[in-house]
């Protein structure tokens, strides 16, 4: 249950009608994300936990082996500040 | 990006200075040296007005500067309908005029960002510099910011009179919580080109606070971003100043005249458009002033058969302009610029007279009103 990521209150994500993608905002500052980074991103809502979001991504997205591009997205997304992880 | 045969840019950052009347007196502030001038404040329609039409255009972050935008009894109004159209909201204060409540109503308003400065890490210096009693003030203020769980940004202009204070300026922000740190180094437009002579570090004094600025990027690198640049006069390349005229940015002055960048409006032969009279989408797209510096087609020599002109843009029009009265040539920051021996000597000028009793007794110009109508008088005198 500990497992279960949010997007930090320090940071904004939102989909930016102008740039076409998601996007991560900060101070001054804006990172355009990829559109699966924005899938991912999107399900990271501070109820479902890594396994949850797998799962749903790969009922949208099937046949699509994704299990360690997820993981891996949100062990960067955690080391750039943009989610944490509810404790 | 640059460019009318590239991609259409978008004034992706909004600046809204929303009135140049400040609480504090800086001698380094980035305001126009004329803002005695500026007494036709944009009403609150007009400034909802411009949010609209700059978000409909791409608009993403917004900065409510000034002045001190906390002077706008509005700006909670502004703040509310900015967060409703989407934009990341950044409010760039002094902290005076900020209570609690109000940092409170900020965030139920939707304000995203709070940056606040200091102008030193002790109360004495800090308080001369501004002008006023408020280093107290400030740092509750920023406690106040992170106890309501904004990203904080601290923001220190450094100089000749505070960077040797470095180590206690970033202990400051450490003890603090800042997210991040942003030493920025003085860069020479309006009220601190008149007063380089004081404020100009020396060479010396970059080495050693480069070291420490060094230090605490690696010490606290997991919790807190440093921001450390230094002056670009010390420097052999410009910087790429707004990312290229008419590129990302968009500065919209108290009065209504829309900049590509908030020192633009001493260039001469040019006329800022205003927002009472023209849309964000004429200004942006159609006004001579925009397109006048986009693109290469303008440069001359040396920057024109550059090849490092699409990184850097032939570096900062005003200054080429204030340095070497044509903002046509290349910034002199960069040591191709036939006139870089002459910014390089001058640094050298003011570096061996610093520290010397006559020379640092010389007063600093306070930024006001007072001085702000004795200066452009002077101006107005001469010209």
């Amino acid at each position: 249950m500990n497992d279960i990521p949010e997007i930090a209150p320090t940071f904004r994500f939102q989909w930016e009608e102008a740039q076409d993608c998601y996007v991560i905002l900060y101070p001054e500052g804006m990172v355009k994300l990829s559109g699966s980074a924005g899938e991912i991103m999107k399900r990271v809502n501070g109820s479902h936990n890594t396994d949850e979001i797998i799962a749903d991504l790969k009922s949208a997205f099937p046949g699509v082996e994704l299990d360690n591009d997820v993981r891996n997205f949100l062990d960067n997304a955690r080391d750039n500040g943009w989610i944490r992880y509810k404790t | 990006m640059a460019g009318s045969d590239t991609k259409r840019s978008q004034p992706l950052w909004l600046l809204a200075e929303l009135t140049y009347r400040c609480p504090l007196q800086c001698p380094y502030c980035s305001n126009p040296v004329e803002i005695a001038k500026y007494n036709n404040e944009l009403g609150t329609e007009d400034w909802l007005r411009v949010l609209q039409q700059a978000r409909k255009m791409g608009a993403t972050q917004l900065g409510f500067s000034g002045g001190e935008p906390l002077v706008r009894r509005d700006l909670e109004e502004l703040i509310g309908e900015a967060r409703r159209l989407g934009y990341y909201t950044n409010l760039i204060t002094s902290g005076v005029g900020m209570d609690r409540d109000r940092v409170k109503a900020f965030k139920e308003a939707g304000l995203d960002h709070i940056q606040i400065s200091f102008q030193a890490s002790n109360e004495e210096l800090n308080n001369f510099l501004g002008g006023t009693k408020s280093f107290r003030h400030k740092q509750e203020m920023a406690r106040v910011v992170k106890e309501f769980e904004y990203p904080m940004v601290l923001n220190i202009v450094l100089h000749r009179k505070n960077v040797d204070q470095i180590r206690d300026i970033l202990d400051m922000t450490v003890e603090l919580n800042a997210d991040y740190v942003e030493l920025a180094s003085t860069q020479y437009y309006g009220w601190s080109r008149v007063n380089i002579d004081q404020l100009l570090p020396t060479r010396e004094q970059l080495a050693r606070a480069e070291v420490v600025a060094k230090e605490y990027q690696e010490k606290m690198k997991e919790k807190m971003k440093i921001i450390y640049v230094i002056p670009d006069y010390f420097e052999n390349r410009p910087k790429a100043c707004m990312n290229g005229w008419g590129a990302i940015f968009l500065t919209i002055a108290p009065d209504g005249s829309a900049l590509p960048c908030h020192a633009a409006a001493q260039l001469p032969g040019l006329e800022f458009p205003n927002v009472k009279d023209h849309s964000i989408d004429h200004i942006w797209n159609d006004s001579d002033a925009f397109n006048k510096y986009r693109g290469f087609d303008w440069m001359q020599e040396p920057c024109r058969s550059c090849p490092e002109k699409e990184k850097d843009f032939g570096g900062c029009r005003c200054q080429a302009y204030m340095l070497t009265g044509d903002a046509t040539n290349a910034d002199p920051v960069c040591d191709k610029s036939p006139h870089h021996g002459k910014l390089h000597a001058d640094v050298d000028r003011i570096g061996g007279l610093s520290g010397t009793k006559e020379f640092e007794s010389k007063p600093l110009v306070f930024r006001n009103m007072r001085n702000s109508k004795e200066l452009s008088g002077e101006t107005a005198a001469a010209a």
